[in-house]
């Protein structure tokens, strides 16, 4: 685990909330390993939102749960990277310590809310919860702020709703509560892990909203793991793309979709149908399956799929490299500017 | 097919729906008394044309999937004339479906009456005599009594139907087939299903689960069923050295394809795709839409595509029918459609498609519905859009709009477009 720990730790005036460096997470099966996050690397500036897209497998949720450190181990292992949040690292701190950062720190909104609400409890229970174990806040003061919490996000006749049971809500205020949840001790950064992926879209556009005014009256970095390209051109400031336990590019949002670089990301843009402009005849498929890496990788793991592999791409496994200005880095060898001209 | 968009003037019309209704009871209390329905779908009308596909979208909730199932009988609805391919799957009028439930209730009690009777004639005989205490004698009694119980079912109901037909002037064939002629119906109507994980038996290999249609509505031999297995397997992908395999062995989007192949098994003309790429990643569900529609192209299918995907629907279907709590509030071609929605719950569901376009988000004027979709088991009064939509008007709240064709091929229920 503290390979990688050793080098550059310059904490102070550090502008990034969260930088994880090298982060690889093996799950230990009766068939063997799988590599579920390789040599994973990303910073996270204050205020920012950062979008992870892949596709399910890609490793997107796993990066994210064992950086606060909910993977159950085992099966799962970190076996080696460092996540530097404020001036600690987060792989080396206790669990007692963990526990008092998970939560009032950093904050979580899971995919399903039905399933990671309780049942058994009514919401103003499960909001006060935090705050009165992490804040120290008394029962009434906590009421209070719930009922903020619940205003804050959009529930009506918060007072009366907070002895509600999460039965009792729909999908999409389920969500909101979540959110509350997640929002209830000011955390600096928030994981939301395909927050709105169970939700219908016109629900999905109200989540949506009220995301983008909380980013502007809260400024939290933000972490928004989804596979729709669609909500990460909405609502991203810069967009990580994952495949096969990698990040494969990285780069702002607009550059992103104006400037797709690594050939997945090209061909994911390409696949995906619109409602407005022209209609494809046909849709562009990428051809095969998503891989399932078994040991340390050393070829490319887009290999088989891709249109323009070559040699290279086979024998090693590319890093990733500037591509762009600001930041716009892809893993892939092949020379998109090279190709074209 | 796909360059041309069929022509629906002169197109045979295959799939004919009318006031198709489904309604799930309510039961309540001590006595699971009828209380309420759960009207998940309430009065749709559609056609769907020879080689066409017709795009059903909507919310989660809004009978999508219900009024799917119905089509194909695997409910039994409420009330609906459904014509697949000329025959009748439902009632073909109102008052048929009327007097056949009235024949079937009268034929239950008639029933209940003559076993009560059998059963206290049993049993005086047997206190009477006391030969007749004779477990044989008792058990060929009530042998004897059911299969006279079963027999007076049949009869009343029968009697009842033919009598009360024939004064209303209907025809018997106007009545809804009996569950053996559907059956004899099923192989030209066949469905693929959302979860290719679920609707997969995991016990049966490949080879059983494509073989199955096959072996049940058939009576080819092992050599030609094994033969049309691979055919189907090639036509959908599948490699053929895969046939001895579970499905559990497949990736997603592979067994989808599987439940694919055992929808084409019997040739069939029509396909209700109840979500067939929903639990699919986007680069896998390009795959199945494509081949979908070679599919398509090369057996003549028409299809029934509901999906929730606005964008895969703009790019399979020909024709899109918008649906909002258990009806039909917009019916039109998919370019119309798209390019100008007519109906203010299809502006609303267009501008909440996240496009995957930076630009689009900054520019595009976004209508925000408020609120959540209201209960189908307690819809609003007049127009069942009236408590979120951005115009509503005064008679919105008092009359449910009808069905009008306000240009030719779009039909919209809007008092805006009346």
């Amino acid at each position: 685990m503290p390979d990688g720990a050793d080098t550059a730790m310059p904490a102070e005036a550090d502008p990034y909330v969260l930088n994880v460096k090298d982060l690889k997470t093996v799950f230990r099966t009766r068939r063997g390993e799988v590599h579920a996050v390789n040599n994973v690397s990303f910073k996270l500036k204050a205020g920012e939102l950062l979008g992870v897209v892949g596709e399910s497998g890609s490793g997107k949720s796993v990066t994210m749960m064992s950086l606060i450190r909910l993977l159950p181990m085992p099966p799962a292992e970190i076996r080696s990277g460092s996540v530097e949040f404020g001036d600690v690292d987060l792989m080396q701190i206790s669990e007692a310590q963990m526990r008092a950062i998970r939560g009032p720190r950093i904050g979580m909104v899971f995919q399903d809310p039905m399933t990671s609400l309780n049942p058994v409890f009514n919401v103003g229970f499960q909001l006060m919860e935090p705050l009165r174990k992490h804040m120290g806040m008394s029962k009434s003061a906590a009421r209070a702020r719930s009922i903020e919490l619940l205003e804050l996000v959009g529930i009506p006749d918060a007072a009366r709703r907070l002895k509600d049971y999460p039965h009792q809500f729909s999908g999409g205020m389920r969500q909101r509560v979540m959110i509350a949840i997640a929002l209830a001790c000011d955390p600096e950064v928030l994981i939301a892990d395909e927050p709105t992926t169970a939700l219908d879209v016109t629900i999905q556009a109200q989540i949506l909203e009220l995301v983008k005014e909380l980013r502007q009256k809260l400024g939290m970095a933000i972490v928004w793991i989804t596979h729709d390209l669609g909500v990460i051109a909405g609502i991203a400031d810069r967009v990580m793309v994952m495949y096969g336990g990698q990040v494969v590019e990285e780069a702002p949002v607009r550059e992103l979709f104006s400037n797709p670089s690594h050939p997945y990301t090209r061909m994911l843009l390409e696949t995906i149908p619109s409602i407005s402009g022209d209609r494809a005849e046909r849709l562009q498929v990428i051809q095969g399956q998503p891989p399932m890496i078994s040991r340390d990788p050393d070829s490319c793991a887009f290999l088989d799929r891709c249109p323009h592999a070559f040699d290279r791409c086979g024998r090693e496994n590319p890093l990733l490299r500037s591509v762009g200005a600001d930041g716009h880095n892809a893993a892939c060898f092949w020379d998109r500017v090279d190709a074209n001209a | 097919m796909l360059d041309a968009t069929p022509n629906i003037q002169t197109g045979r019309k295959l799939v004919e729906v009318r006031n198709l209704r489904m309604y799930f009871p309510i039961h309540t209390g001590l006595l699971r008394k009828h209380t309420g329905d759960v009207k998940a779908v309430d009065g749709v009308n559609f056609d769907i044309y020879e080689g066409e596909t017709l795009g059903l979208v909507g919310e989660s909730g809004c009978g999508k999937s219900t009024c799917g199932r119905a089509i194909l009988r695997l409910y039994d609805p409420t009330s609906a004339s459904i014509k697949i391919d000329g025959t009748e799957l439902a009632w073909a009028n109102d008052d048929a479906r009327k007097i056949d439930a009235h024949a079937r209730r009268a034929a239950r009690m008639s029933t209940y009456a003559v076993l009560i009777a059998g059963v206290t004639l049993l049993a005086l005989l047997a206190v009477q005599f006391e030969a007749m205490a004779n477990i044989r004698v008792v058990f060929a009694g009530a042998l004897a009594l059911s299969l006279l119980a079963i027999l007076t079912f049949f009869m009343v109901r029968k009697h009842l139907r033919t009598t009360r037909a024939a004064a209303a002037g209907i025809s018997l064939s106007d009545f809804a087939p009996s569950e053996r002629d559907l059956r004899r119906l099923r192989p030209t109507m066949q469905m693929v299903f959302q979860d290719p994980q679920a609707s997969l038996n995991p016990r049966m290999t490949v080879a059983g689960i494509i073989g199955e249609p096959l072996s049940e509505h058939t009576k080819l031999n092992s050599t030609k069923r094994n033969e049309r297995i691979y055919e189907l397997m090639d036509a959908v992908g599948l490699n053929r050295d895969f046939a001895n395999r579970y499905p559990h062995e497949f990736s997603g989007g592979q067994r989808q394809r599987i439940g694919i192949a055992r929808a084409l098994a019997l040739n069939p003309k029509f396909i209700v795709c109840d979500e067939p790429i929903a639990a699919l990643d986007v680069s896998i569900q390009a795959q199945v839409v494509n081949l979908l529609e070679d599919l398509q192209e090369k057996f003549g299918l028409t299809y029934l595509f509901i999906s929730h995907d606005l964008s895969m629907v703009r790019h399979i279907a020909d024709r899109v029918a918008v649906m909002y709590l258990g009806k039909i509030v917009e019916l039109a071609p998919r370019d119309d459609l798209f390019a100008d929605p007519l109906h203010p719950y299809t502006k609303a569901l267009l501008s909440a498609v996240p496009e995957p376009d930076p630009a689009s988000h900054d520019t595009a004027e976004r209508v925000i519905l408020q609120g959540d979709v209201p209960s189908p088991s307690n819809p609003p009064e007049g127009c069942n859009f009236c408590t979120r939509c951005p115009s509503v008007m005064d008679i919105c709240r008092l009359e449910d709009p009808e069905m009008n064709e306000v240009r030719p091929g779009r039909f919209v229920a809007c008092h805006l477009h009346t």
